[in-house]
């Protein structure tokens, strides 16, 4: 098994303006951009339970010149809000760190990280 | 056809090497531009009035541009002044500007573009069903715009009139980040997917370098591609750093939407020139159907007096949590008693955050750590903010000598750091809207005011 932080260089959360939070997963490389992509775990229904948010709010996007696997859902409370204890929302992500993955493909001659 | 574009900073006043700004400036830009304010700093700006950057850190970035401004004789535009982009904000960089002009013996004709929404036009827009809500909007109502303040947000189109009219040094109240860049190359009949791809790369200076930084970016817009360079030593830029700034803090990095239309970049691609420089073409500009003004808006709360405590006792900890709600209830009797019923204890909010057993995360933490030490804030928010003082005071007594059934006695269960334990933290705001204004000229929102220093 292995975990997000083997398939990931970065792995942050934003907000994208007041009503709307942002993660982003930026692969290590190509090989690990695949691989992430191809498990399907970053979906919307990952996010829903997280933050009891409408599965049908969650976007999720792939974007391959980035390498990156991004999502954003609606703020669980409004940026600067009465119970709002992240306003830059930059601390939301740290669960998904432990989600635990298929192994990484092995490639003859790579290591199987490149940090 | 080229466009030279220096984006010498994310944000005004926060700071930037002069070197590699000297280093922009030789390029011979076009335009200087930059952008001075954000939502991303909280409701409290807007709400308030008050800028998040000092004047201080403000006059040092701007005097660096004023004076490459005059040199260059090229204009500059600087977009939400003051960080919320209301009239004050825009005032506030003004004066901050003529006393710049003064002492450095420039002579400049300064645009002021005011984007402050009168409340009575809000409400009319609303009633006419010409205020319509963006993704994750909360519900407003018709009285809503009275209680706060709003700005819109402009387009490329206002600052294009000032640029029109002459003026050298823009200061426009609440912009989108985007049109400060595009202004300039839009205006000229630059290609219109290249013009506000590059606008949305360089609208927070060499945030997409790597190492990221505060300091700035050139760009080269030419017919068919941009070129898109890191002034600053020991950075780089990569065609994977630069494609991914269209992430950042952005729901979709395919689909950037403006008052005019919408940045597609499905079809971009990033190549690198040299360690430096990045290529990038292929994105599209697609118009609206419609113009929109997105609207920004913040009220008022209530007033915040807040108290941190720490707890290392475990026994303390463990039982913590579940002494809380009773004390919740105790509070609300003596705010009865203690204001002789003229206090109505539901408006006042009493808040524990324990740091250390999942205060940090939004949505439920999956298993909450038990941490040897716990931190404790408690937040009081009432209408006024003598009534929050009043009420922490006897919530910081009362909060440091909780029931413990394991113990006999009077036990002290928090750890405080201040004395007094409470300090006034003033207004609290919250953001009232993500909504944008219909069927509206580019330029109708907005006041633009020009003098000659």
């Amino acid at each position: 098994m292995a975990t997000l932080l083997d398939y990931c260089s970065l792995v942050r959360s934003k907000n994208a303006g007041p009503f709307t939070l942002t993660f982003d997963f930026m692969c290590h490389d190509r090989r690990t951009y695949d691989a992430l992509v191809g498990t399907g775990v970053l979906d919307a229904a990952l996010f829903s339970a997280l933050f009891g948010t409408d599965e049908d709010d969650v976007m999720v996007v792939n974007h391959p010149s980035a390498l990156a696997v991004k999502v954003s859902l609606p703020r669980p409370v409004v940026q600067g809000d009465l119970r709002d204890s992240d306003h830059y929302g930059g601390q939301q992500y740290a669960p998904l760190l432990e989600l635990e993955l298929p192994a990484l493909p092995e490639l003859p001659g790579l290591p199987t990280k490149e940090r | 056809m080229e466009f030279r574009i220096l984006a010498p900073t994310g944000a005004l006043g926060a700071g930037f090497d002069a070197d590699a700004f000297r280093r922009g400036v030789d390029a011979g830009p076009h335009v200087i531009a930059c952008d001075a304010g954000s939502t991303d700093s909280g409701p409290s700006a807007l709400g308030s009035g008050v800028p998040k950057l000092s004047s201080q850190a403000v006059s040092r970035d701007l005097r660096l541009l004023l004076t490459a401004r005059d040199e260059l004789g090229v204009p500059l535009v600087i977009g939400s002044c003051g960080t919320s982009g209301r009239d004050v904000g825009v005032d506030g960089v003004a004066a901050l500007v003529r006393t710049i002009a003064a002492a450095e013996g420039l002579h400049l004709k300064l645009g002021l573009i005011y984007a402050d929404q009168d409340p009575a036009r809000l409400r009319a827009l609303h009633d006419a069903g010409r205020i319509r809500p963006l993704a994750n909007a909360p519900a407003i109502d018709r009285d809503l715009f009275a209680r706060g303040h709003t700005v819109a947000m402009m387009g490329v189109e206002p600052i294009q009139a000032a640029l029109r009219d002459g003026c050298d040094v823009i200061l426009a109240g609440r912009a989108s980040d985007t049109a400060l860049f595009a202004a300039v190359p839009h205006l000229y009949g630059a290609d219109p997917g290249l013009t506000w791809h590059m606008a949305k790369t360089v609208e927070c200076g060499a945030a997409c370098a790597v190492p990221p930084s505060a300091n700035g970016l050139l760009v080269h817009l030419r017919d068919d591609h941009f070129d898109v360079t890191t002034l600053a030593e020991g950075s780089r830029l990569t065609p994977r750093s630069v494609a991914a700034h269209t992430l950042y803090e952005n729901a979709d990095p395919f689909h950037v939407v403006e008052p005019s239309g919408t940045l597609d970049t499905t079809d971009a691609t990033y190549e690198a020139v040299d360690e430096r420089t990045v290529r990038v073409r292929g994105a599209r500009y697609v118009e609206a159907d419609g113009y929109t003004n997105k609207l920004e808006g913040a009220e008022l709360v209530g007033y915040q007096t807040v108290i941190v405590g720490g707890v290392r006792d475990r026994v303390v900890i463990e039982r913590l949590p579940g002494l809380l709600p009773f004390a919740k209830k105790y509070f609300e009797a003596k705010i009865l008693d203690v204001f002789g019923g003229e206090i109505d204890p539901g408006t006042v909010d009493i808040d524990y955050r324990l740091y250390g057993a999942g205060a940090v995360l939004a949505g439920a933490e999956p298993a909450a750590p038990l941490p040897r030490e716990l931190g404790v804030l408690i937040t009081v928010t009432a209408p006024e903010q003598s009534t929050a003082h009043a009420v922490a005071t006897f919530v910081a007594h009362a909060s440091s000598h909780l029931p413990i059934p394991e113990y006999d006695g009077l036990v002290s269960t928090l750890a405080y750091p201040y004395s007094p334990p409470e300090t006034d933290r003033g207004a609290l705001y919250r953001f009232t809207l993500n909504h944008v204004a219909t069927g509206v000229t580019p330029t109708e929102l907005f006041r633009t005011v020009t003098e000659e220093l």
